[in-house]
């Protein structure tokens, strides 16, 4: 099994990399200028996010990986992000929606890094929660809008929240790499993540006028290379280039 | 804005105003559009501070700017070239003294 | 605006001296300020199709941000498809200041006859070409915006002088990429050289037609909204780039350039004019792709607008009203 601390890199750097491909694709298609300039925003967070953490990665395997060795060059079972990162960017409700419930899990979960011993990955993190705060604040708000808008922006942001909900319990699954990093002291692991999550998405939900459902969670497999049929295709797309020029600089 | 026709709309105009690090005051940007003062604020920062250029941000509804207008520019602001005593220039300090 | 296009009235000529004197000091006209009909017009015209020109340049390079082969390069090309959208936001800003829409600019370049620049007409074929538009293509467009950073009109100028200072990392993104790609290896080199073949004609024409056939070319010089001709702006351009062209081996595909010793300038064969005026009317190889892209963009959009303006409404906050 690889180090710990490696594969939870890989996991919190692919969850970025992957949703800010996403909302990459959002670019010069957005519902006004305003909003394309503010996704391409968020998207390039996310990607300097993630090109951090998979740098370290690399350097903690020491087997000479890079952020783009990583990107490029691992096939989908090999990828360590949440499913729901992966899904297709959908309509504007969607994309705003999965933001919303990736950036609120975000901001409290990396207080994990944050308060633990690896130096390295606390600075990343903290840059990544500065960041995260306002991503959280532009999807709130968005949410807010859309759930209290028209007719039709409620039934979309509904919508939205039905088919992302039951990919939300991934987030909160615990296994052997996480007890394996805290019990290192690199991640302190809060138990009350889960609760605190809902109390705050409960709340903003219910301002937006949008109902949480009661559909249970999905069967899951991110963390351990079990993907969507989504993954393969999006990899597919990004890894063309690098693959066919293989050695090649760029 | 009434809930007219907003099916064209590009949402109504805000005048961004950002200050520059060091204390400096603030400045035109320029403008955005945006609904309302949350979504008009967030414009401007993802417009006008992609490069780290402010440390405060002001957005104003366009409409409610008044501006004095063009045939006023004499009147108003020539009275102000001919009064040289309210420049520094204006003084003379005795020989040797550099520093004042 | 409520003139009436078919009756232009016939302009005060003490204002109209006013105003000549005024651009003969080289003074900025300001928004408020008295301006000629036909001043306004033609400003309209340059600066939303200007600012069209930005929005729809997003698409052909976007077309590669999915596909970028490294992490620095997707967020160079993001980040620069971005500003180009911020571009296009403030040249629209300061057409407003004309006196007409946004809402309205975008309605004529969408539905209307509004044009924008023919060079995001041609399609990004290989990942090459994002180094060859940002060193040919913006490379042009700085050439044309450093001159228009002194335009007569005050918010058009001050747009251009953001944007010159943002644009300059567009072309040295570029040109690092297609040296990286030149001195790589022989599929790369010869990717690069294939895009260079395929931009450099469309990026020579992005000057527009030679100044003797360039209908709006004399008011413009004449007000002082562009301050070089579409010649000379061409000839600077090709000065810069021979030299850069050579640096990193690449071919022009030229074979009448030539240095001329008598005027110091890089000649350039015949522009097929005929390919030039098939695209701005419409049949480029992506015209139907490039405008179907930003309809669908815009309409699909429209939900998330009015949510917006909806809620706004409800809260009581709306512009104007002031929180």
């Amino acid at each position: 099994m690889p180090a710990p601390l490696f594969e939870y890199l890989l996991r919190i750097g692919d969850d970025r990399l992957v949703l800010g491909h996403r909302n990459s694709e959002w670019c010069g298609h957005g519902p006004i200028l305003e909003e394309d300039i503010a996704l391409a925003n968020i998207s390039l967070d996310l990607i300097g996010q993630a090109q951090l953490l998979l740098n370290l990665a690399g350097q903690l395997e020491g087997q000479g990986r890079d952020a783009d060795t990583l990107a490029y060059w691992r096939d989908d079972v090999q990828f360590r992000n949440l499913q729901m990162a992966e899904l297709p960017k959908g309509d504007f409700a969607f994309t705003m929606m999965r933001q919303f419930l990736f950036s609120a899990w975000a901001n409290l979960q990396l207080e994990g890094p944050i308060q633990g011993n690896h130096e390295d990955l606390k600075g990343i993190a903290a840059k990544a929660h500065k960041e995260n705060r306002y991503h959280l604040r532009h999807a709130s708000e968005w949410v807010i809008r859309m759930g209290d808008g028209t007719e039709e922006s409620h039934r979309r942001a509904q919508a939205a929240l039905d088919e992302l909900w039951p990919w939300t319990g991934e987030m909160f699954q615990q296994d052997d790499v996480d007890r394996a990093v805290a019990e290192q002291g690199a991640v302190v692991v809060a138990a009350d993540l889960e609760p605190r999550w809902r109390a705050a998405v409960t709340d903003l939900l219910g301002r937006a006028r949008l109902t949480i459902p009661t559909a249970p969670m999905r069967m899951t497999g991110g963390r351990k290379g079990r993907h969507t049929e989504y993954l393969g295709r999006m990899l597919a797309e990004m890894q063309i280039v690098a693959r066919s020029h293989p050695g090649a600089t760029w | 804005m009434a809930t007219t026709d907003t099916s064209a709309s590009e949402w109504p105009l805000w005048e961004v105003f950002t200050q520059p690090p060091g204390g400096k005051p603030h400045e035109h940007a320029g403008s955005v559009h945006a609904p309302d003062a949350e979504i008009a604020l967030q414009n401007a920062r993802d417009v006008y501070t992609r490069r780290g250029e402010a440390v405060s941000i002001w957005v104003v509804p366009s409409v409610l700017i008044s501006a004095s207008a063009p045939g006023d520019a004499g009147p108003w602001f020539d009275p102000g070239n001919d009064k040289p005593y309210r420049h520094p220039q204006f003084y003379k300090t005795p020989r040797g003294v550099k520093v004042f | 605006m409520t003139t009436d296009p078919k009756t232009p009235a016939p302009e005060d000529p003490a204002k109209m001296a006013e105003f000549d004197t005024r651009l003969a000091r080289d003074e900025t006209i300001e928004p408020k300020d008295w301006m000629p009909e036909k001043y306004r017009k033609q400003l309209t015209r340059m600066m939303s199709q200007h600012a069209h020109s930005e929005v729809v340049g997003m698409l052909p390079e976007g077309n590669w941000i999915t596909r970028a082969p490294s992490l620095r390069r997707k967020m160079v090309l993001l980040a620069k498809v971005q500003d180009e959208g911020g571009h296009g936001l403030y040249i629209y800003c300061g057409a407003e200041t004309l006196g007409i829409d946004r809402a309205e600019l975008i309605d004529q370049y969408l539905y209307g006859t509004a044009k924008y620049s023919s060079i995001f007409n041609y399609p990004t074929l290989a990942w090459a070409d994002i180094g060859v538009i940002g060193w040919l293509v913006d490379g042009a467009a700085i050439v044309n915006q450093t001159m228009l950073a002194r335009a007569s009109y005050g918010p058009y100028a001050r747009a251009m002088i953001r944007i010159c200072k943002e644009e300059n990392f567009h072309k040295r993104q570029g040109y690092e990429l297609c040296a990286t790609l030149a001195r790589g290896t022989p599929a790369q080199r010869a990717m690069v050289q294939d895009a260079v073949n395929r931009w450099w004609w469309p990026s020579l024409m992005m000057f527009g037609p030679h100044d003797g056939d360039s209908p709006n070319s004399g008011d413009l010089l004449k007000w002082k909204v562009k301050l070089k001709s579409n010649d000379d702006l061409r000839q600077r351009f090709v000065n810069l780039t021979v030299p850069q062209a050579k640096a990193i081996e690449i071919t022009l595909p030229d074979p009448d350039l030539r240095y001329d010793e008598a005027s110091g300038n890089w000649l350039i064969g015949p522009i097929d004019w005929a390919e030039f005026k098939q695209v701005i009317s419409g049949n480029g190889p992506c015209n139907h792709e490039r405008l179907a892209a930003r309809r669908a963009a815009h309409e699909e959009g429209r939900w998330v607008r009015e949510a917006a303006a909806a809620y706004a409404a409800k809260r009581s906050e709306p512009a104007g009203q002031a929180a």
